[in-house]
């Protein structure tokens, strides 16, 4: 890019800028940085620059960049969430595409200030991943990178079992649970003791049942770090750095469609206020259209499109304006609701603050919209003897809820940890909390026998298949067998 | 608010490269399953028919990270359409029936992908399976040597091609530069700093070798008889041209009678009749007297047969009497009647294995299906140990 370009690319950002503090926006401070094609695909396989190595995000980005060779797929943009925003330009776009880029950036920055689940993210995870891949590249240089590799594989096939609430709970410590445990029976010091104990004081502490873990545990990567048998200090870090970064993403994992759809809206809020040329505008309608249309793929969705479709129409009806084909609105006592005209934007953003993607879509995806997007189920059904994937239902509340089961636990099986001292052997017990969605059996023995290296012991997977409670075990032999109970 | 918003900057990324690490990490990933796999994927009928230099699609299973996930094919999902979608309409073909659990997919278009395909060329397969192949008992011999030719990058250079710059040294000398002038923070790039890797042409001597390979065509060779043998011979030829590449090659027909053709006719003739190996070593050896001197020669007589043959005694008289000319003697026998459940040879590879029990310089093998291609390969050509075991 030249100096000129550079200049006028600087210029037009700050119009963008006052432009959408003007609508109201109110994102982090950004920076924007101009780079070739390759480091957006770099970019966007690791997700964070200075992140650390493994071989998978070799493999993202040679798939990203072949798909954008092959003309199937190209990024624009990618933005990072911290404090400054850091946003990456690709520097052979047109000047018109900065232009649009840029205001879709400053739509996710402020969707990255605002929204609820990211209020708990490390602002500074730049920083903080580069110390990780740092400690990890000390890690290879100690004890060889093939065993810190094969370690990462081991670690990353469970790297999804974290306790998405982890950051907002504060934990009890092992100190903490001993004393609880203690007090549990003892009268409390209270003004009422005589009303609570009517039946009686109990004069010692009531012996209980080892129990371990107390309750059962969701994080299983934590779990796993704090009481794995026989694990290294580097490879419990491991664990903690590939869960910590898994946190960090994970609000983003829940809020695609929203994310997306916000920052859609506001660019073209932002373009259609902007003194462009016919032939830019031309461009940013053609560019804003290939952005907001059907994926090319019947078997998916596109984010944008959905995200963008669903927050214009929770702008019209919040503005008061009725379409062909609108029920009319009733609150839960059967009352018409009329809303006064102007509220829209004003819902807009107190949305973007509220929710995520499975409440988005449980109170905004509409009859007409789930017809306007062309959105249906679809399943895996035999047609004259072969298999197709074939469309099930476009029913909108059946569409609804499948999106929305498909997004609970941001799409992963919930796994507890129930007993880390199974038959008083130290084995590892865990359960699928199975709500009809059978596992993938060959993939889950093979992150089986991954748990047993990294607990030590047996471990055993409590789930449903065929509507019969099974159990599998992998065994020290690193053999798996499964009973049906 | 004083402090700036925004900013924008353009620093020199151009050299930024990380990704390329990882990703040579995952292609030589690739290649570990490839290598663990070669069994299977060498018997592919597609890639023995394919022209060299084409390039085939290699399904890599189980390179993917696994995790704990629902059954891809028993949901339902969500799918979105250009507009009209009715209940009923296909939006995709299902995963194709159980090839060996699941190939002929193809990766990234229907839901639920647990691999995909790498592309190769024959010939990058081909260096993969020679890797641990070598000419056993190869020995320095003949007079007139012939020169190879190969590259290797040895020399560093001011000028060359984009692709050939070495980044690190690139780096270093912007680095040196810059310090000169005293800015040793910045790692701005200039012509003058780039450094490319050149390379030299190395020769070497290349031994004389030469290798019959002899096919049984008789009437008893059946269909998989002769794929198989077509098989194991291709993957033969490909490694003496691409390791070997001054090896001359005798190709030797045989039924009731032995004759010598070309490659392709050595490929596609199929013929009838009855069955007479000796045949075949008589020419061999006849054209080793005429042709391949072997004091300058090293030579290696292949022949594959179904053992079903007339007068063995007669084959291990001239086998016995090649042993003395030849590094190594090759019999491979291909068994897809009642003599493979018992692992055992026909008649053929009987008279042959109580003849040649302890003798390392006669290598026998049995071929049972399209898997044990690789093995055999691997017992004619083992890079210095012959004893290396067929499964």
């Amino acid at each position: 890019m030249s100096l000129s370009e550079r200049d006028e690319l600087e210029r037009w950002i700050e119009i963008i800028w006052d432009q959408a503090r003007e609508f109201g926006l109110d994102p982090y401070p950004t920076h924007f940085e101009v780079v070739p094609q390759h480091v957006i695909y770099e970019l966007g396989a690791y997700g964070l620059p200075a992140r650390f190595s493994h071989w998978t995000f070799g493999r993202d980005y040679h798939r990203q960049k072949t798909s954008y060779e092959y003309g199937m797929s190209k990024i624009y943009e990618i933005v990072f969430n911290t404090d400054p925003c850091q946003a990456f330009l690709v520097e052979d776009n047109s000047m018109l595409s900065h232009k649009f880029v840029a205001a879709h950036v400053l739509g996710h920055c402020h969707f990255f200030k605002h929204n609820s689940y990211f209020q708990h993210t490390n602002r500074r995870m730049i920083e903080q991943m580069r110390v990780h891949a740092e400690r990890i590249a000390e890690y290879e240089k100690q004890f060889g990178w093939r065993e810190v590799e094969n370690f990462l594989d081991t670690v990353m096939t469970v790297e999804m079992h974290f306790d998405p609430s982890a950051p907002l709970v504060k934990r009890k410590s092992a100190e903490q649970h001993e004393d609880d445990r203690l007090r549990e029976g003892q009268p409390m010091n209270t003004d009422y003791d005589d009303i609570w104990n009517v039946a009686g004081r109990p004069d010692r502490p009531k012996p209980r049942a080892r129990k371990f873990p107390e309750e059962p545990e969701r994080d299983l990567m934590r779990f796993l770090m704090e009481y794995g048998r026989d694990l290294e200090e580097w490879q419990r870090d491991i664990i903690e750095i590939v869960r910590s970064e898994m946190l960090y993403f994970l609000p983003q994992m829940r809020t695609k469609i929203m994310n997306e759809g916000f920052a859609s809206y506001w660019h073209e809020k932002i373009l259609e206020s902007l003194d462009l040329t016919s032939e830019e505008h031309w461009e940013f309608r053609r560019l804003h259209s290939s952005v907001l249309s059907p994926s090319g793929s019947r078997a998916q969705i596109n984010p944008y499109y959905v995200g963008f479709q669903i927050l214009k129409d929770i702008e019209r009806r919040w503005d008061g304006v009725m379409e062909v084909g609108d029920d009319e609105e009733t609150d839960w006592m059967g009352r018409t609701i009329a809303r006064p005209t102007g509220e829209g934007r004003a819902k807009l953003f107190s949305v973007c603050e509220e929710d995520n993607d499975v409440t988005f879509l449980r109170r905004y995806l509409t009859d007409s919209l789930v017809k306007k997007l062309d959105l249906y189920t679809y399943k895996l059904q035999e047609v004259d003897g072969e298999k197709m994937w074939v469309v099930q239902d476009t029913d909108w509340r059946r569409v609804r809820d499948s999106m929305v089961d498909s997004m609970t636990n941001f799409g992963q099986p919930i796994l507890t940890v129930e007993d880390g001292d199974y038959q008083r052997h130290g084995e590892l017990y865990l359960k699928h909390a199975y709500d009809g969605k059978r596992l993938d059996l060959e993939y889950t023995e093979r992150v089986l026998k991954n748990v047993h290296r990294l607990w030590g012991r047996p471990v055993y997977l409590e789930s449903v298949a065929d509507d019969k409670k099974i159990v599998l075990k992998c065994g020290d032999n690193g053999e798996i067998t499964q009973e049906v109970a | 608010m004083t402090e700036p918003l925004y900013s924008v900057s353009t620093d020199a990324w151009d050299l930024h490269r990380r990704a390329d690490r990882d990703r040579q990490r995952h292609n030589d990933k690739i290649k570990e399953v490839i290598r663990e796999n070669l069994g299977d994927i060498i018997a592919q009928e597609d890639i023995i028919t394919a022209d060299r230099g084409k390039i085939v699609k290699v399904p890599v299973r189980g390179l993917e990270l696994p995790h704990i996930r629902f059954d891809p094919y028993d949901r339902e999902r969500v799918g979105q359409g250009p507009g009209g979608t009715k209940q009923g309409d296909i939006i995709a073909r299902g995963p194709a029936e159980e090839q060996g659990q699941g190939t002929g997919k193809k990766a990234g278009q229907s839901p639920g992908v647990d691999y995909y395909e790498a592309e190769f060329s024959v010939d990058e397969l081909a260096q993969m399976v020679f890797e641990d192949l070598a000419l056993p008992n190869l020995e320095e011999k003949g007079v007139k040597q012939i020169m190879s030719e190969s590259a290797v990058f040895n020399t560093i250079t001011k000028k060359g091609i984009a692709s050939n710059l070495d980044r690190k040294r690139t780096l270093l000398e912007a680095y040196r530069r810059n310090s000169r002038l005293g800015n040793s923070n910045k790692w701005e790039v200039r012509d003058e700093d780039k450094r490319f890797k050149n390379y030299d042409i190395v020769t070497e001597p290349q031994r004389n070798a030469v290798v019959f390979a002899m096919r049984d065509v008789s009437g008893s060779m059946g269909e998989f008889e002769a794929y198989i043998c077509r098989s194991f011979y291709f993957w033969m030829l490909q490694f003496l041209k691409t390791k070997y590449t001054n090896t001359e090659i005798v190709f030797i027909t045989c039924h009731t009678e032995a004759k010598e053709v070309t490659e392709n006719q050595f490929f596609s003739l199929g013929d009838s009749g009855g069955t007479r190996m000796s045949s075949a070593y008589k020419m061999a050896i006849d054209i080793i007297e005429k042709r391949y001197n072997p004091r300058e020669w090293n030579i290696y007589p292949f022949l594959f047969s179904d053992g079903y043959n007339w007068g063995d005694s007669e084959c291990v008289e001239l086998v016995k009497k090649m042993r003395d000319m030849c590094n190594l003697i090759g019999y491979g026998e291909i068994g897809s009647d009642g003599w493979q459940s018992t692992m055992g040879f026909a008649p053929l590879g009987q008279a042959y294995e109580e003849a040649f029990e302890h003798d390392q310089r006669v290598v026998l093998v049995k071929i049972n299906d399209k898997q044990d291609v690789w093995p055999a390969l691997k017992k004619f050509f083992a890079k210095g140990h012959p004893e290396v075991a067929a499964r």
